[in-house]
């Protein structure tokens, strides 16, 4: 009852406010919608100690959905460890975003609909964490897709906004293609969608091989790639990542939300929750770390040249899922959720503190037209320091730190342990590590610091956010800076052990996490340390001792700089390979293939028929209707006629 | 009386026309007490047509509701509906009165022929789908062109004349060959009796010649590629209503008529011909998907989306599994109602502004916000979202169509990348965006009329979507003993071969 109620209050705020918005009034829906979300967070806490710490699992059947022959599938509540993490990092993150959108979009007047998209999608997410099979995951999957369709499109006025929306589904459709086929091939191997009898099944598939666009190759390899590419849709990865720096366009409680603490992460929860069978795959693996390493390295290296504040923290966001992916790829998929849960809170705080900037600069949302706004708003400026520290996990090796330091350096340390060849995952996320420093400190600088870049009417107006919006940053920052130091032990250390269960697959991440505490070289402890403490100390050096040197480098290393500001331009390739040929064809089909082509053809057999029947028909009334009408007439006869002789009424 | 003897399937098929006849009898002017007539015989036909929904015994595979009357000496006027053919009865009986509602105001010239077009042809279609006599079938199935031809060409748009000529001679073309295959199978079995042919066994080669003249006149009617241009023009020039039941009725008879005779009756030849069938439902879905992206006609655009989406239909059908062929039988009734969802709001917009161009239109949403949330919905089924009906039949016979060829599969499935990207390009054009266009400044939010017919469709877009278990309890068993038939035929003719 008590999981039921946690997944459906927000699903009915979101309907009561969707249906009867308009005549409940503003106030109502936002007190509606919150108000059940804040108690669907308390139980989810609840259950997060009973399930965590008691090990009560459930897995509760709700009603039948599609049956078919052997195919079963139920609306079902599946609640493990895994559910409940994702349980609260939901629910606290989605409440305390609703609170804060109370301020945030007080000017708006389409607020019901935009909280009831907001609980819609919680309700979404909730259905995907909490799914015992493929399809329900995919029905919560496609519908936290919807919402953050509606949501980035919530200005519909904006034409920038519409491309982004339809952007975002059409790449993450692109993803499920994939998705898709995976669940099509899972169930053609194992004759059912449900997790429970695919992990029982999967080890003995193993090794085997089966017939797939022609070649022969391993059932679960192929699999779990194609699953795996929906993740890639999902979570942004390197190729399909496109999508979540335009989302941008949507409000920013949006962004927070879905395209940092939740709905991103729906693809690093698949792989952890599949991880049974991604464990029997070590090449699928592979490719996960190989495209998890490259992400977060990749995604960094445009994030320090953007000028776009909340661009860059989206990119910041690509290149964390990185490394929850190159964690998971190299079989620690606890640690990926562990970096997910801290990274929902630190990230979800970033961005909350990168509106509270917008909100009070009026929708700017150029780093280059800020600066020296700390003074004028020291809460958010406080939290923005606590998010950027968790970020670029500061602390110090054997000591302690904030979140990012516990999560992101444990992966990094533990892909080192790993051994991946050349060692290259841990070399891209060490350099990754270095760039999320830089990135970070050089956004706090421009935005907080130095002198102001505005008008000096802009920077008069430049004022604290309200309470609704400042406590929810209060919040979330002492998740950033403790979440780590609290759960470290119990996600991934020696406690994980008894807080997983049976929930994420343990064998390598232990073996790696014992590696990680005897075997490792000391240098590759500090070595974390260092790439923080470097690129912390570059942007000071950049955008406060010397503010020349931005641009002096900029010029310098104009090539590199232009291919990264351009975010390596793939959007343009893009444009080139898939947009323009896709419409071109389109057009081309329909005006050679089915006008000139068909329709020639039927037109020409047309007119011969036309010049044969005219002249029959001139006999008659010469209108071909009037000639059907009386066969009309004729068969409605004839069949009352023969009714009513074979034996009537 | 007891109502269980009734002979309930004449009543439901024979009520309409009784409703056309006492419009006929009404004074010409009488506009509002024709559309008044129209709209009570739709209703209580539906209301009698529930009898069967609720008293359709859902453990036995063969025909219900049977009833059999001397017509010509060999043929027998017989009806009956199984677990396929009974959905098809209700979806027919369910739409008609909101077509009725949907012609309310927007037809006003000879209203009364108007009506009682409809009311035949809603006659002529409960027809097909019940008649048990190969010959009954087939004069309701040819009947039914002729009301849906007058529909259009005289109540059509401007190019009517052209589209009603399409449309009647892709289809004549079609039902000539049909007719030979009636009259070969009738000397070949000695009888028409529909349930009687299916348990024949054809020659293999006769199997190919009739599988093929059946064919000709399903594919027209599906429409599948490449014999599907008739479908936009026809849309195109069709008012709103007759749009509706052309996609919604009309093209489901092409579906059905698979089922019924093609797989059942010719078996060898559909097995040998499934691969046929698949590459036509990959170009389908692919070639008319991107077809639609390129439209510049709302109407055209769904009409070529409906192309794409009976390809899964005839994708599922010949996988020959319960999952592909209850997922294609799933596929058309939803798309029954989402197809009759988007003409309809088609048709709200065409009422206002008189035209379909998409270039018309745009911002939308600042006016018409429940036209856009409405709108909205059907979008997402068309795009086939979980959740609505129109995930449902799509994925079955994707599901289905890996087991049999993963070529199929991966080539269908991109199908969801092409009907998301002309789905809401499509919305983004027409609702979204700031609203500047001078003409649409004082366009009227939809009306009550209006929101009432566009509900219950929304309504079962989404109850089908969350809880299809009532449609599968309907058509399991009958799609079971239709999967295990053509097994046990495939098998037998492989172990005679030496």
């Amino acid at each position: 009852m008590i999981y039921s109620a946690i997944v459906f209050l927000p699903g009915l705020g979101a309907l009561i406010v969707g249906l009867f918005g308009r005549l409940l009034g503003v106030r109502a829906s936002e007190l509606i919608t919150t108000g059940l979300l804040i108690v669907s967070c308390i139980l989810s806490w609840i259950v997060f100690w009973r399930v965590g710490f008691q090990h009560e699992t459930a897995n509760e059947v709700i009603a039948r959905w599609i049956t078919s022959g052997e195919l079963d599938i139920s609306w079902s509540i599946r609640v493990d460890t895994l559910t409940s993490v994702m349980f609260i990092v939901v629910t606290t993150v989605s409440s305390l975003v609703h609170v804060y959108s109370m301020g945030y979009m007080s000017e708006d007047p389409s607020r019901p609909r935009f909280f009831s998209y907001l609980s819609g999608f919680t309700f979404a997410m909730l259905m995907l964490v909490t799914s015992d099979n493929l399809v329900q995951l995919f029905f919560g999957w496609e519908g936290v897709g919807l919402f953050s369709y509606l949501l980035i499109g919530f200005w519909y006025q904006k034409p920038e906004a519409n491309a982004a929306a339809i952007k975002a589904f059409v790449v993450n459709r692109v993803g499920d293609f994939g998705f898709a086929l995976g669940i099509f091939g899972v169930f053609a191997v194992f004759r059912t969608v449900d997790f429970n009898q695919i992990f029982d099944a999967a080890p003995g598939v193993a090794g085997q091989t089966f017939q797939f666009l022609g070649y022969e190759v391993d059932i679960l390899t192929t699999l779990c790639l194609l699953l795996f590419m929906g993740a890639m849709g999902k979570s942004a990865q390197f190729l399909l990542h496109t999508w979540l720096p335009d989302a941008m366009e949507g409000p920013t409680p949006v962004s927070a939300l879905i395209h940092a603490a939740t709905m991103v992460t729906a693809g690093v929860f698949m792989v952890a929750r599949l991880s049974p069978v991604f464990e029997l795959a070590p090449t699928a693996l592979a490719f996960v770390t190989l495209v998890g390493s490259f992400t977060a390295f990749f995604a960094a290296t445009i994030a320090v040249v953007q000028n776009d504040i909340k661009r860059v923290i989206a990119y910041s966001t690509c290149s964390q899922l990185g490394y929850m992916f190159a964690a998971c790829g190299i079989g620690a998929f606890s640690m990926g959720i562990f970096h997910l849960t801290c990274h929902a809170f630190f990230k979800g705080l970033l961005f909350l503190c990168a509106g509270s900037v917008k909100h009070a600069m009026h929708e700017e949302q150029d780093m280059r037209k800020m600066g020296g706004l700390a003074p004028k708003m020291r809460i958010t400026w406080l939290m923005m320091i606590a998010g950027g520290l968790a970020l670029s996990g500061f602390g110090i090796p054997h000591i302690g730190g904030f979140a990012g330091f516990y999560s992101k350096d444990a992966i990094i340390e533990a892909s080192y342990a790993a051994g991946t060849p050349n060692q290259y995952a841990f070399w891209f996320l060490l350099i990754g590590a270095f760039l999320t420093a830089l990135y970070t400190w050089r956004l706090i600088l421009m935005t907080f610091h130095g002198t102001p870049r505005m008008s000096k009417e802009a920077y008069e107006h430049v004022h604290e956010s309200p309470p609704t919006m400042a406590v929810p940053l209060l919040i979330l920052g002492l998740g950033a800076a403790f979440a780590g130091a609290l759960g470290t032990y119990t996600f991934i250390g020696d406690g994980a052990k008894a807080f997983w269960g049976d929930a994420v697959v343990q064998t390598t991440e232990r073996e790696l996490y014992h590696a990680m505490h005897h075997d490792l070289p000391e240098w590759v402890h500090w070595s974390t340390f260092t790439a923080m403490a470097l690129g912390t100390f570059i942007p000071f050096l950049y955008y406060k001792l010397v503010p020349s040197l931005p641009a002096i480098t900029a010029r310098v290393f104009y090539p590199i700089y232009m291919f990264l500001l351009n975010k390596w331009y793939i959007d343009e390739l893009y444009d080139f390979i898939f947009v323009r040929p896709v419409f071109w064809i389109a057009n081309m089909l329909w005006r050679i293939g089915d006008i000139v082509i068909i329709n020639g053809l039927i037109d020409g057999t047309a007119a011969g028929v036309y010049k044969i029947t005219t002249r029959t028909v001139r006999l008659q009334t010469g209108y071909i209707y009037h000639y059907a009408f009386a066969m009309l007439i004729g068969l409605a006869l004839i069949v009352t006629w023969f009714m009513f002789r074979g034996g009537a009424f | 009386m007891d109502i269980s003897s009734a002979p309930i399937l004449s009543i439901i098929m024979f009520l309409p026309l009784v409703g056309a006849l006492i419009i006929a009898c009404l004074n010409a002017e009488a506009k509002a007490n024709a559309r008044w007539v129209a709209l009570w015989t739709t209703t209580v036909t539906f209301l009698v047509s529930l009898i069967i929904w609720f008293k359709f015994d859902t453990t036995t595979g063969g025909f219900q509701f049977v009833e059999t009357r001397n017509w010509l000496d060999v043929f027998k006027f017989k009806l009956g509906v199984d677990g396929i053919s009974m959905l098809f009865v209700i979806l027919t009986t369910f739409l008609m009165p909101l077509t009725v509602l949907s012609s309310w105001v927007c037809i006003q010239t000879r209203v009364k022929e108007y009506l009682i077009a409809f009311l035949v042809l809603e006659t002529l279609m409960i027809g097909v789908f019940c008649a048990l006599d190969l010959v009954l079938f087939y004069v309701f199935f040819e009947g039914g062109l002729i009301p849906m031809f007058l529909i259009i060409g005289v109540w059509g748009g401007a190019n009517r004349v052209y589209a009603t000529f399409k449309f009647f001679l892709y289809t004549l073309l079609g039902s000539v060959l049909m007719l030979l295959a009636v009259l070969a199978m009738y000397w070949h079995a000695g009888t028409t009796d529909i349930p009687t042919l299916m348990t024949t066994e054809f020659p293999v080669e006769m199997q190919w010649y009739l599988w093929f003249a059946f064919f000709a006149s399903f594919a027209v009617k599906l429409p599948m590629w490449p014999v599907h241009t008739w479908l936009p023009d026809a849309h195109v020039e069709a008012p709103t209503a007759g749009s509706v039941i052309l996609a919604a009725i009309l093209l489901k008879m092409g579906g059905y008529g698979f089922l019924r005779f093609s797989v059942p009756m010719f078996p060898i030849a559909s097995a040998e011909l499934a691969p046929f069938m698949f590459v036509l439902s990959i170009v389908a879905i692919i070639y008319t998907s991107l077809v639609a992206l390129a439209q510049t006609d709302m109407k055209k655009l769904i009409a070529y989306s409906s192309v794409a989406h009976m390809g899964f239909v005839t994708m599922g059908i010949f996988t020959f599994s319960q999952q592909g062929v209850e997922g294609a039988i799933f596929q058309m009734v939803s798309h029954g109602i989402i197809s009759s969802g988007l003409f309809l709001g088609v048709g709200v917009l065409y009422d206002r502004m008189h035209t379909h161009e998409i270039d018309v239109f745009g911002g939308l949403v600042n006016r018409m916000p429940v036209y856009a949330a409405f709108f909205m919905v059907f979008t997402m089924a068309n795009i086939g979202l979980p959740g609505t009906s129109g995930f449902i039949g799509e994925f079955l016979t994707l599901l289905a169509s890996f087991k049999v060829n993963t070529w199929v599969a991966f080539l269908a499935t991109s199908g969801v990348i092409w009907s998301a990207v002309y789905a809401l390009w499509l919305y983004r054009r027409v609702i979204f965006g700031q609203l500047v266009k001078p003409a649409l400044k004082n366009i009227q939010p939809m009306s009550y009329r209006e929101i009432g017919i566009m509900v219950p469709l929304i309504v079962l877009t989404i109850l089908l979507g969350v809880y299809p278990a009532p449609v599968f309890d309907v058509t399991a068993v009958a799609v079971k003993k239709l999967v295990a038939a053509h097994e046990a035929a495939v098998a037998t003719s492989a172990a005679a071969l030496p």
